[in-house]
């Protein structure tokens, strides 16, 4: 798949379902560790052009704190967790018990920065596993690695493989939260799967769906 | 008319001064300031990949590249009245946001950017006023044609204007 502007809303519901799958994994396990309901949303897939990411994801000023799984083997791409600095602070802290935790520091607290990968490694974990049943693919992600910045800071590394072949990414954007009926506001967590363009082939026709080239 | 041009990812764009450019979000992406002082005239291009040679498809977006954005940041100003031997550059960006224990190429993506915007600064002959490169911190970053101040704004030091 060398132009990604000729993927159809076949192939984009294909990935859409995967990251459905994948979400809903995620969410179960997350949900799993807080003992909290965790919701989840639709999952949107979109064709964004780079000019356009930053206000896609969010607007420029969001600071998140973010875990990056670099994906080896049939399907490499870049997977992201991120949860925005707020939240993550919140409940990274609450994990590991420290009341004023500010993630933003640098460098990151260290016992907060292992809680926040040990995180992002379960739930991203989750998801790549249940991606991995459902196309019979290998994937194979990397250790995980953590940042603490502003969002289309953190993005940017996980486009240098897409930038290569053109100026739109291919993103899978998932979003599960804390379901909450009082005024506080629930925890976000949101997953970007960036396949490279040439894992796309790998992936559609696992599923037995033709690419025209 | 005093207003701030939004400088893109892998994109490229001119102000003269009241006008101001701004881009943000730079990680392992470079932001590159030409500009003239005395026509207080600028270009800014936000820079993904070290060299246009890395591009596996046809269509080229010149800006996305480190080449070929300076090269078009020259000629662009150029033709705006500025002269070549006037030009000035700030560059900001080129992080390494995460630390990976791999050797990838694409982890060390950010000072290879950098290292190709400073080389085709050197053979164009355009001297580097200022550079906040490296580390792994994101910058958002402001240019004023009017006295080509820079501001760079990170998520921990706050706001310097250099």
């Amino acid at each position: 798949m060398k132009d990604l502007r000729k993927l159809k809303h076949e192939h984009l519901d294909i990935l859409k379902e995967i990251g459905n799958i994948g979400a809903a994994h995620a969410a179960t396990s997350l949900s799993q560790m807080l003992n909290k309901t965790i919701d989840m949303q639709v999952p949107a897939v979109n064709l964004i052009p780079f000019s356009e990411l930053s206000e896609a994801l969010g607007g420029e000023e969001v600071v998140v704190a973010a875990v990056l799984l670099r994906l080896e083997g049939e399907v490499p791409g870049n997977m992201f967790f991120m949860i925005p600095l707020e939240d993550a602070n919140h409940l990274i802290g609450s994990l590991i018990m420290e009341k004023d935790l500010n993630l933003a520091e640098h460098p990151m607290h260290e016992m907060g920065a292992s809680a926040l990968s040990e995180l992002g490694n379960i739930l991203a974990g989750s998801y790549l596993s249940a991606l991995s049943d459902f196309t019979k693919l290998n994937l194979f992600p990397s250790p995980p690695a953590v940042a603490c910045d502003m969002t289309m800071a953190v993005l940017s590394f996980g486009l240098v493989e897409t930038a290569q072949y053109g100026d739109v990414a291919i993103v899978v954007d998932t979003r599960i939260h804390e379901e909450s009926n009082v005024a506080k506001s629930p925890v976000k967590g949101y997953f970007f799967l960036l396949p490279d363009p040439e894992s796309l082939d790998t992936l559609f026709s696992s599923l037995g769906i033709q690419v025209d080239e | 008319m005093n207003k701030v041009i939004k400088v893109g990812m892998a994109d490229l764009q001119f102000a003269s001064a009241p006008s101001m450019l701004r881009t943000s979000g730079l990680g392992s992406c470079v932001g590159i300031i030409l500009y003239d002082e005395r026509m207080k005239t600028a270009g800014m291009a936000h820079i993904m990949l070290p060299d246009s040679s890395m591009a596996r498809n046809g269509i080229l977006n010149r800006a996305k590249y480190a080449d070929t954005a300076i090269a078009d940041l020259i000629e662009e100003l150029q033709k705006k009245g500025a002269s070549k031997f006037r030009l000035k550059a700030k560059i900001a960006g080129g992080a390494q946001m995460f630390q990976f224990a791999s050797n990838n190429e694409a982890v060390r993506i950010g000072p290879r950017n950098v290292s190709a915007v400073k080389e085709h600064l050197r053979s164009e002959k355009i001297p580097v006023i200022y550079e906040d490169t490296g580390g792994s911190s994101g910058r958002t970053i402001e240019f004023n044609p009017l006295d080509g101040v820079l501001e760079i704004r990170t998520v921990n030091k706050g706001v310097v204007h250099v």
